[in-house]
């Protein structure tokens, strides 16, 4: 008989008040096999943490049940606590009282108690068939792998190259620099975005110890903490990085011209390109889609009907030191990570589904990152700020908050953080830019939480007079050349109609486009908007619940430019921790196979998602599966498709789970 | 060997076993004990590491031993943390139902929901709506 030890939490008063600890303490006495049972105020803290120990040693106890909060909150604490105590870790059980019984049953105090007695019973049964289970060490790639090379992941991959770590700085677009650098100022400070953000651009691909990798993909994500193997997909940009001087002859001379994205449409650039000007690497590109050499070949390779494309090849001969080359096609390269930073950002949400705000259909309604591209003076209008329709400026200018923010109906159910700042900062700029402008904001709250930004919102309506119109608007509409936009005040509660030059919509941030086949790839969380999930809200912000995996920016909720940097900091010293160890043990909780009951069937290799099952020949020249411990991850996927029952899962053997259905009868 | 249906029980007395995923139900269930979304008392949850995990055999078990609702909860399908398991699960539990039927449990006692770690909300929804189905069934004895 297996000597356990019982300890029931109070967790203050959250477990102690809707559940009737004495009588939990009583029952479980009753126990066979429970030979101990003690209480704690908070049995998490370290005279809590004590007392499991003394008990351990004094009562001689050979198990621990601990009826406390979620197993996934404090596990790892009291796994702690009696291996101090000279106990294996693995012979500790939770029942979890608090999330699964507690919290919810508050307003039943007799069932919260008879669910606590027999959430501890089973957890008491599953417990007295425990064993103790012993991890490996295995070794740590020191290497880290950034993915998305906006400003948090270029923060990222600094802090952990300095750290003395080499670092992969993935990026789909043709350049490093993100959503930043499409900003033209970045408030409270007014500093120029481009000014801050491209030192930081080149001290990167400066970096002896970081490699860049543009125009490329993170295709798939196999292994685990530490020992990772990434397939990335590095596609082809069709110009030889090492001889291109980026001299610029082949983007100025292209004669094919196609709205720029980086300038949201609003801009062209030619077939051949570089995304902006301070574009790190300053190689350029060649958009397969629009190249008219490439699209002759694919005509003739494809024998289409009709004209065919001219074979344009300009940049070609023009190209001084011979670097295109058409040869090159897109690669695939698998490279071994002991950490990865997730840094995948935002992209603004489309407000055409606010059709009664005329977005796509007025050309002189646009969004806020489309505005910052008109302000900036490297943008398509050299920094004047001009009316999209006839290219007059704008006098009157109505912003409108939270589109697709706060507004569960056509968008999301978030507050994107940003907008109500970027807004303030619109209205100084174009204050700046002339004087004569008069905006308008139309506004839910004002939202101005972080250090400085009071004041800065204050800041636009005292000296930039912008005008703060509580209220949602109904509709935009064209008259005389102008927008008329209706809205509500609703602090006078009456309509107001304002005539203007220019409508900017505050666009709501949203997960960049691919963000849950993403997760999906690297087995992390994402909640319904698809934004990533932290390993804890609060204490985790920048880990997942997948070991190794760590998130910075807005893939994991809109975030500025501070929040964004901090983020990308405190992922990389949570990665820069984990690569300066030299082993890592592994989770013991693995599959095992009988060899006496395995019948060869195989069932185990069909189902297992990680290739852990290996086979091997008996002495009787029978087949047999075995486990390969280092890559089984304790799914149990190939214990139910065991016919023959010949294979069980350490922690979570088929005797534990029948014990604990057994224990409820 | 299968309890018969003695009218013995009432509806608190219903009794329903839960099979949750570590990385998405059972942290769902966590969401909904954190933010206080309250469900009926009479459901007992039990962790797994993946709902692939779960033996038809025990869940058979449990309907032997007289629960009255089996549930088994993982990842929405492709958010699995294995990548598949509830793929797994999904297609063995389509082919456990007619074998209920077999065994005179109505398919109607065995769920299987989706509950990712943060739809705390959605699992309380859940057992609140299992529980007022089997409410709806005619009760289920508890075995000798």
């Amino acid at each position: 008989m297996s000597r356990i030890g019982v300890f029931i939490c109070h967790c203050g008063r959250n477990i102690a008040e809707p559940v009737d600890i004495p009588a939990v303490m009583e029952a479980t006495r009753a126990i066979p096999g429970v030979v101990y049972v003690d209480e704690n105020q908070f049995t998490c803290s370290l005279p809590g943490q004590d007392s499991v120990r003394r008990a351990i040693v004094e009562q001689r106890l050979d198990r621990v049940v601990i009826g406390a909060c979620s197993p996934r909150m404090h596990e790892e604490t009291f796994r702690k606590a009696l291996a101090s105590a000279g106990l294996n870790p693995y012979l500790l059980e939770i029942a979890n009282i608090r999330e699964h019984c507690a919290w919810v049953h508050g307003n039943d105090r007799p069932a919260a108690t008879a669910k606590a007695i027999e959430l501890v019973r089973m957890a008491v049964a599953k417990a007295a068939r425990n064993q103790a289970l012993f991890p490996k060490e295995i070794g740590v790639t020191k290497r880290a792998l950034v993915i998305g090379g906006g400003i948090a992941g270029i923060q990222a991959a600094l802090d952990i190259a300095d750290a003395g770590h080499e670092v992969v700085l993935v990026e789909r677009e043709p350049s490093i620099g993100g959503r930043m650098a499409q900003l033209d100022k970045t408030f409270p400070t007014l500093d120029c975005s481009a000014c801050i953000l491209t030192p930081k651009m080149v001290e990167a691909s400066q970096h002896p110890l970081i490699t860049l990798r543009t125009c490329a993909q993170v295709e798939a994500v196999r292994g685990f903490v530490g020992n990772f193997e990434v397939d990335i997909k590095q596609g082809a940009r069709k110009v030889d990085q090492e001889k291109c001087t980026s001299c610029g002859i082949c983007w100025q001379k292209c004669p094919e011209k196609v709205p720029s994205e980086f300038e949201m449409g609003q801009g062209k650039r030619s077939a051949i390109y570089i995304p902006f000007a301070q574009a790190v690497p300053a190689i350029p590109v060649i958009d397969t889609e629009h190249c008219r050499y490439i699209r002759y070949l694919k005509f003739n390779e494809d024998k289409e009907e009709g004209k065919a494309p001219p074979q344009c090849r300009i940049c070609e001969k023009l190209c001084p030191p011979q670097a295109i080359d058409w040869e090159e096609e897109d690669s695939l390269i698998t490279e071994k990570f002991g950490a990865l930073v997730v840094a995948t950002g935002y992209k603004p949400f489309d407000p055409t589904v606010y059709e009664e705000f005329g977005y796509g259909h007025y050309p002189d309604v646009i969004t806020g990152l489309e505005l910052e591209r008109l302000m900036s003076a490297s943008g398509p209008t050299d920094g004047q700020v001009l009316r999209p329709s006839d290219g007059t400026p704008p006098k009157t200018v109505v912003f409108v908050s939270c589109i697709g923010s706060r507004d569960e109906t056509k968008g999301h159910s978030y507050c994107s953080q940003t907008c109500c700042m970027y807004m303030a900062k619109h209205a100084i700029l174009l204050q700046e830019h002339d004087p004569e402008v008069q905006s308008y904001i139309f506004y839910i709250d004002i939202r101005a939480t972080g250090k400085g930004y009071e004041e800065f919102s204050r800041r636009a309506q005292e000296e930039a007079g912008a005008q703060y119109l509580r209220g949602r608007i109904a509709k935009v509409y064209p008259k005389d050349g102008k927008l008329v936009v209706q809205g509500e005040d609703s602090l006078i509660g009456r309509p107001v109609e304002i005539t203007a030059d220019l409508v900017v919509l505050a666009a709501a941030m949203e997960p960049n486009t691919g963000a849950a086949e993403m997760a999906q790839r690297l087995s992390i969380s994402y909640d319904s908007d698809h934004f990533f999930v932290q390993a804890h809200p609060k204490l985790r912000p920048v880990e997942t619940q997948t070991d190794g995996v760590f998130l910075a920016g807005s893939c994991i909720f809109p975030s500025d430019i501070p929040q964004s940097v901090a983020q990308g900091s405190a992922a990389a010293s949570k990665a820069a921790a984990l690569l300066n160890r030299d082993h890592l043990v592994t989770n013991p909780m693995t599959a095992l196979v009988d060899p006496l009951k395995c019948t060869g069937c195989l069932q185990c290799v069909a189902v297992c998602p990680f290739n852990a099952v290996e086979t091997q020949l008996s002495r009787e020249q029978r087949t047999l599966a075995v486990i390969n411990e280092g890559t089984c991850k304790g799914c149990g996927l190939c214990v139910s498709a065991c016919r023959p029952g010949a294979i069980d899962l350490r922690g979570t053997t088929n005797q534990q789970l029948l014990a604990e259905v057994m224990a409820l009868w | 060997m299968v309890a018969s249906p003695v009218n013995s029980s009432t509806d608190s007395d219903l009794r329903i076993v839960g099979f949750l995923c570590n990385w998405c139900s059972y942290a769902g269930a966590d969401m909904a004990g954190t933010s206080r979304e309250s469900y009926p008392a009479n459901i007992r949850l039990i962790r797994v590491p993946c709902s692939g995990r779960v033996d038809p055999m025990l869940i058979v078990k449990c309907f032997e031993m007289g629960a009255d609702g089996v549930l088994v909860a993982g990842c929405h399908p492709g958010d699995c943390h294995y990548g598949e398991g509830n793929f797994h699960t999904r297609r063995r539990l389509a082919l456990l139902r007619p074998f209920l039927d077999f065994l005179g449990i109505e398919q109607e006692r065995l769920r299987l929901e989706w509950v990712s770690a943060t739809e705390g909300k959605l699992f309380s929804r859940v057992v609140a709506d299992f529980e007022q189905e089997l409410k709806k069934l005619a009760p289920r004895g508890v075995a000798a």
